[in-house]
């Protein structure tokens, strides 16, 4: 009979797992109601509530005190759990499945996607929480007149200059490239102008002297939002706009090349093979790396043309429509990282310029770099958050690389807008 | 391993039937079977509360039956083979067949950006995200409280420093209630005022709990303020319809969104079934059947070159090796193998930056000012080039294994019958390795059929000419399509399930018909 013994043994060792499992449970649940009052110094699961936020790598460090002190104030576990690729995508499925956070972390921009996907809740502000912040950063978080999130720290790019090879900031682009060219002819960098390109073109970088030529992607609604039944992407505007893209390419000035990609562009200004660098505050460690002296601008725009509008783009907290605990997430999305110290100290883990203007104000005196992005991206265009966007950026940058290798911009132009609408009909 | 020990069963096998003679057990066997147990047991355990969570009893009952049979038919004697098919056929349904069905049913659906929940889903959405405060309301300071086991909000105006007690039924005037400073409610005569932990582990009642006022709803904003609101957009069940804003949207099932009578649509719509939809969007989408040809013969040609490449190299090699004057084979494979051994992901990526025309290392070596990735046909020569790099180690792996099977007498052999080494490997050696080798040889085409990686990580399908963003000189048929299903427009999951199932016909019809071919020339050699 030594099957049965065996058969026993393997029940013993199933219902031994099962009881393992299952006393586990009741045991942390009986313990639950036990001390909330004990709670400032013990956050752990004793009250039952735990929140969940979702961010990317380079925020968690920072976030941790105060989630952490969050946690202790309201006797609560906070969680911050990090995720490194597709956020937005992970966030989403992670959401429909029912295993998503209570907040997460991401820019602004995600907001259409995310609001047609019904994965993020308004957020109420008072009046008073929305005059704190810097309009853009109000503006770029509104959608459909609603506010869907809080937002925290505000980027754009800028020009950034070697102070050692070109000390002025030019006035304009052909200011600019004229002095990039000079310092090529003279052997003292390789390259006019550091911006990437790459070989499907980079529509976010190119933006600002896109717009500058006076190209555009969409219209506007009479609310002043981006309208997606507009794409101007092939406009007889944006045709010029390309034009003049082609004419700083490489069969023109040479300031745009297909050879500078997302991946050399920075380290190449860093060491000192161009004297401009068009890129955001993300670029600054590696910049400082570099033992260059440096300055920020605002990117220049053409002589007589609109002004280079960077995109904006903000950080922010959301709270998940499908999260458990969603009281606990509007506590700390609205009431506790609108908070000027929490900002501030937020920014001094990661420094980006802070949305909260009490918090940059404080930090200007510190750090002269984040008031000059600030500064830079005054004009900027908040990056459009309607869902439509998705369908600008491939096609756009496809266009932009076919106009700095030589072609034709009306071709490109049209093609871009005909992949566009196309896209857009499903 | 058990071991079997009966012996053949004796023809006609009277009344009296010798007992079965027991089957002696090894400790693999019992280990083994209590592997598989403790697995199908904890696949139970870990599955069993999501599944109560999400309601979904038939997958639930379905799990309980899987398991139980699992259950019994380890714990009894019978069915010995069953033991050994069992484990793989479970792994083949939950690894190959459950995503094949999943595929081809989401082909059928709308599934993707905007269409991801059901239609409840979309409705809370939908009214949750149309709520407004109302103009001119305060901002209350809130504090959560219990009447008994009732939970109440304390409602504190900031201006007035009113106290109002707030229920299901509306408000009501609070008297006697010791306000703090920061307009926190500390103390209300007969209720119980919840501290901060307290009133976060009822988060979600207090999510719940909405207080009449006036037309629209005071709720809660976090654990400490409240807001009065309106949802704009109503979800109407009698008429299946959301109306506001001096609007109607019906529900549209064959769309899956709320469409009103302009033909706009609400921006969240919900999952549907939409028949062969979006088969018929890959036949008859321009941008697809207009370009398929093109895409379809470069991605046969990549293919091809692919496996061909690697395989006359990586065979050119172990030959070379494999000859019996070599000396430091050991160094050599080593070295060979590197290339394997690296992860591709990276290695793909080193190599597109040393394509780079103006930093990368190629140029520089041959002091050239090639735009290698920049032209059509200098980029497709560097993807094959460099999957032929990343490939071809493969290749002499299992044609250095193949040659140890082919005996040293057959070539010995054909060299004294006066063949030259040449004949003797074209007569001899390579049909035998190819009768090894075909089946590998014709995994690998279909491995690199669909080499999303190879040409994602270099060239992203580039370049792109002026006139075309959509369809780059170096697409394969998936990368091509990936643009289409997620690149623009949002993820797209029922449309590139289509499309899935259409190359899958593809390489399933190619890889049929080498297999077939291969039979063949099997029995030509055998």
């Amino acid at each position: 009979m030594r099957m049965r013994a065996l058969g026993v043994a393997a029940l013993a060792t199933l219902a031994f797992a099962a009881t393992a499992c299952g006393e586990s449970q009741p045991a942390s649940q009986s313990a639950s109601p036990a001390a909330p009052g004990a709670s400032a110094s013990a956050p752990a699961a004793k009250s039952g509530g735990t929140l969940v936020i979702w961010a990317d790598p380079s925020r968690v460090k920072p976030l941790k005190p105060f989630a952490d002190q969050f946690g202790t104030e309201n006797g609560v576990t906070v969680e911050v759990k990090e995720i490194s690729k597709d956020n937005q995508t992970t966030f989403l499925t992670a959401s429909q499945q029912g295993s998503g956070p209570d907040i997460m972390i991401g820019a602004h921009d995600w907001i259409g996607n995310l609001v047609q996907n019904g994965a993020i809740d308004p957020v109420t502000l008072t009046d008073e929480q929305k005059a704190a912040f810097s309009a853009k950063a109000m503006q770029a978080v509104t959608f459909n007149g609603q506010v869907y999130g809080a937002p925290y720290a505000v980027e754009n790019i800028a020009l950034i200059r070697n102070t050692k090879l070109a000390p002025d900031a030019p006035a304009s682009i052909e200011d600019m490239v004229a002095k990039g060219k000079e310092l090529k002819a003279a052997g003292k960098v390789k390259e006019v102008l550091c911006i990437p390109v790459g070989q499907k073109g980079d529509a976010f970088h190119v933006y600002p002297i896109f717009a500058s030529a006076g190209g555009a992607l969409f219209g506007a609604t009479s609310t002043g939002d981006p309208d997606p039944k507009q794409v101007l992407v092939g406009s007889p505007d944006s045709v010029k706009a390309f034009g003049k893209l082609k004419d700083l390419g490489e069969k023109g000035d040479g300031a745009l090349r297909t050879s500078i990609t997302n991946e050399n562009y920075i380290v190449n200004f860093a060491g000192g093979k161009c004297a401009y660098l068009i890129s955001g505050p993300w670029a600054m460690s590696e910049v400082k790396k570099g033992g260059i002296t440096y300055d920020i601008t605002a990117v220049p725009s053409f002589k007589g043309g609109k002004p280079a509008t960077p995109f904006v783009g903000v950080q922010t907290f959301f709270v998940a429509s499908k999260g458990k605990n969603k009281a606990l997430a509007q506590e700390f999305v609205a009431n506790y990282v609108t908070n000027k110290d929490v900002a501030k100290a937020l920014y001094e883990a990661d420094p980006r310029p802070p949305a909260l203007t009490a918090a940059l104000q404080e930090v200007q005196a510190s750090d002269p770099d984040a008031v000059k992005f600030m500064e830079a991206g005054k004009d900027g265009l908040p990056m459009p958050a309607i869902p439509e966007m998705a369908a600008i950026w491939e096609p756009f940058g496809i266009a932009e690389n076919a106009v700095v290798k030589g072609g034709d911009a009306a071709k490109a132009a049209a093609a871009a807008q005909k992949a566009i609408d196309g896209s857009l009909k499903h | 391993m058990a071991l079997d020990v009966r012996e053949v069963p004796r023809k006609g096998g009277g009344p009296k039937a010798a007992p079965r003679p027991r089957r002696e057990i090894t400790t693999a066997f019992v280990v083994s079977r209590i592997a598989v147990l403790a697995v199908a047991a904890a696949i139970l355990l870990y599955a069993v509360p999501p599944l109560v969570a999400a309601e979904s009893w038939v997958s639930l009952a379905l799990l309980g039956a899987v398991s139980a049979a699992i259950a019994y038919l380890y714990l009894t004697r019978r069915f010995i083979p069953a033991k050994y098919l069992v484990p793989g056929t479970v792994f083949l349904i939950a690894f190959q067949v459950f995503p094949v069905v999943y595929t081809v049913t989401t082909a059928f659906t709308n599934f993707g950006d905007g269409h991801r929940g059901d239609k409840a889903a979309a409705v809370t959405a939908i009214e949750t995200g149309s709520v407004r405060q109302t103009p001119g309301s305060p901002e209350y300071a809130m504090t959560a409280a219990l009447r008994g086991d009732e939970l109440v909000f304390l409602l504190v105006d900031p201006k007035t420093k009113q106290v109002r007690l707030g229920d299901a039924k509306g408000l009501s005037p609070l008297a006697g209630a010791q306000v703090g400073t920061t307009g926190k409610v500390l103390a209300a005569p007969g209720l119980t005022v919840l501290k901060a932990p307290e009133a976060a582990a009822r988060g979600q009642e207090i999510s719940a709990l909405a207080v009449p006022a006036g037309d629209g709803v005071i709720k809660a904003n976090g654990l400490s303020r409240a807001v009065e609101g309106k949802a704009a957009l109503v979800y109407d069940a009698g008429c299946d319809c959301v109306r506001g804003n001096g609007d109607t949207w019906m529900a549209d099932e064959s769309q899956g969104f709320f469409v009103n009578a302009k033909g706009e649509h609400l921006a969240q719509g919900w999952q549907v079934g939409v028949g062969l939809d979006n088969f018929a969007r890959v036949l008859t989408n321009p941008t697809i059947s207009g370009y398929f040809a093109g895409v379809f013969g470069w991605n046969l040609v990549f293919a091809l070159a692919s496996v061909l490449g690697t395989f006359a190299l990586g065979m050119s090699v172990a030959l070379a090796l494999h000859h019996p004057r070599m000396r430091g084979t050991r160094f050599y494979r080593i070295a060979l193998i590197l290339p394997y051994a690296m992860p591709a992901f990276a290695m793909l990526l080193v190599w597109r930056d040393m394509f780079n025309r103006d930093f990368g290392l190629i140029n520089q070596l041959l002091g050239a000012n090639v735009d290698w990735l920049g032209e059509t046909a200098t980029a497709r020569f560097g993807v094959i080039l460099v999957n032929l790099w990343l490939g071809f180690p493969y290749m002499f792996l299992v044609t250095t294994g193949a040659l140890q099977a082919i005996p040293r007498e057959l070539t010995e052999a054909a060299a004294i019958d006066g063949a030259t080494p040449w004949k003797a490997f074209r007569r001899v050696t390579l049909p035998l390795l190819l009768v090894a080798l075909t089946p590998l040889l014709i995994s690998s085409f279909a491995y690199n059929f669909n080499n999303f990686n190879a040409i994602a990580l270099t060239t992203e399908g580039g370049p792109f000419p002026a006139d075309n963003p959509q369809v780059g000189g170096t697409d394969l048929l998936i990368t091509y399509t990936f643009r289409l299903a997620f690149g623009a427009g949002g993820a797209q999951f029922g449309f590139a399930a289509a499309v899935s199932v259409f190359i899958f016909t593809i390489v399933a019809v190619i890889s049929a018909v080498a297999f077939r071919r291969t039979r063949k020339q099997e029995e030509v050699y055998a």
